[in-house]
């Protein structure tokens, strides 16, 4: 993070001061006021200065690959990090080897590392960020095979006509079996129990 | 461990500097206390213990490996 302290007659003018230093734009900057130009009693006694400190702020992809890079260090992983912006989402990707610790039993791990991803970049960033993380497109192939999951489980209830219970799962996880079965006209889900061990449960409509 | 919970909660924190972190091997546990200031306590433990419990899985995957039980406990 670059700082650049500066003077001048006036704040502004320290202002743009630093500036012209750090070659940055006034809206990529946070300005803190160090000192106040003196008010001038009668003419008599000389003005003091403004004095300012001008930071560039961060974006949030910055701050965010700077936390997951040290987090992946600390727990001894070596991961390249790729980080997308798209629309007001930041994507970011892990890939390298290894990563099974990053991802944890059924991806847990990598929940709980988007989730304090998403704690940490917001705090520092003064305003709430949404972060996906994923890792070796775990996600991606987590999805796929709910989807199967959801469509095995949905012809078991209709030849048996028994309700089935499926293992706990993350808010996303269910969302993905109830969309994956919301268009079949013989069975029906819903979801019980109290997170974080939420269920989701494939009935038959009557 | 006791560095990656260090990083975890300093980057929680408002007083990174009064984050402090002890690492105890027992004989089947590794126990780690965690200790942050009292206005930063609910900042690690979080609504219904949510950041404690994301700081506990990630701490834990980290010493899976190890064939002993980790520990995370948060202290005033």
């Amino acid at each position: 993070m670059s700082t650049k302290e500066a003077m001048g007659k006036t704040v502004e003018e320290a202002v743009a001061a630093a500036l012209a230093e750090l070659g940055v734009g006034r809206e990529e900057v946070e300005v803190e006021v160090l000192e106040e130009p003196g008010r001038r009693i009668l003419g008599l006694i000389p003005r003091g200065q403004a004095r300012v400190r001008v930071t560039v702020k961060q974006s949030g992809a910055e701050v965010a690959r700077r936390f997951i890079t040290d987090v992946m260090r600390a727990m001894g992983v070596e991961a390249r990090v790729e980080v997308e912006q798209k629309e007001e989402f930041l994507y970011m990707n892990l890939s390298g080897n290894n990563l099974g610790k990053v991802i944890g039993r059924r991806g847990d791990t990598l929940d709980a590392l988007q989730y304090l991803l998403n704690m940490v970049v917001s705090r520092k960033m003064g305003e709430h960020v949404r972060i996906f993380l994923d890792a070796e497109g775990y996600r991606q192939r987590r999805e796929e095979s709910l989807i199967r999951l959801a469509h095995r489980v949905s012809e078991r209830v209709k030849r048996t006509g028994n309700r089935v219970v499926l293992e706990p799962m993350t808010p996303h996880e269910r969302r993905i079996i109830h969309t994956a079965l919301q268009n079949d006209r013989q069975v029906y889900t819903l979801s019980e129990g109290e997170e974080p061990y939420r269920k989701v449960v494939v009935t038959l409509r009557r | 461990m006791k560095e990656l919970l260090e990083i975890l909660a300093r980057a929680l924190v408002d007083n990174p500097d009064a984050v402090q972190v002890n690492q105890e091997e027992k004989e089947n546990a590794i126990v780690l206390e965690l200790r942050v200031a009292a206005e930063d306590m609910g900042k690690v433990i979080g609504k219904q213990g949510r950041v404690a419990r994301a700081i506990r899985t990630v701490v834990r995957s980290a010493g899976g490996k190890l064939g002993k039980r980790v520990v995370v406990e948060i202290v005033q």
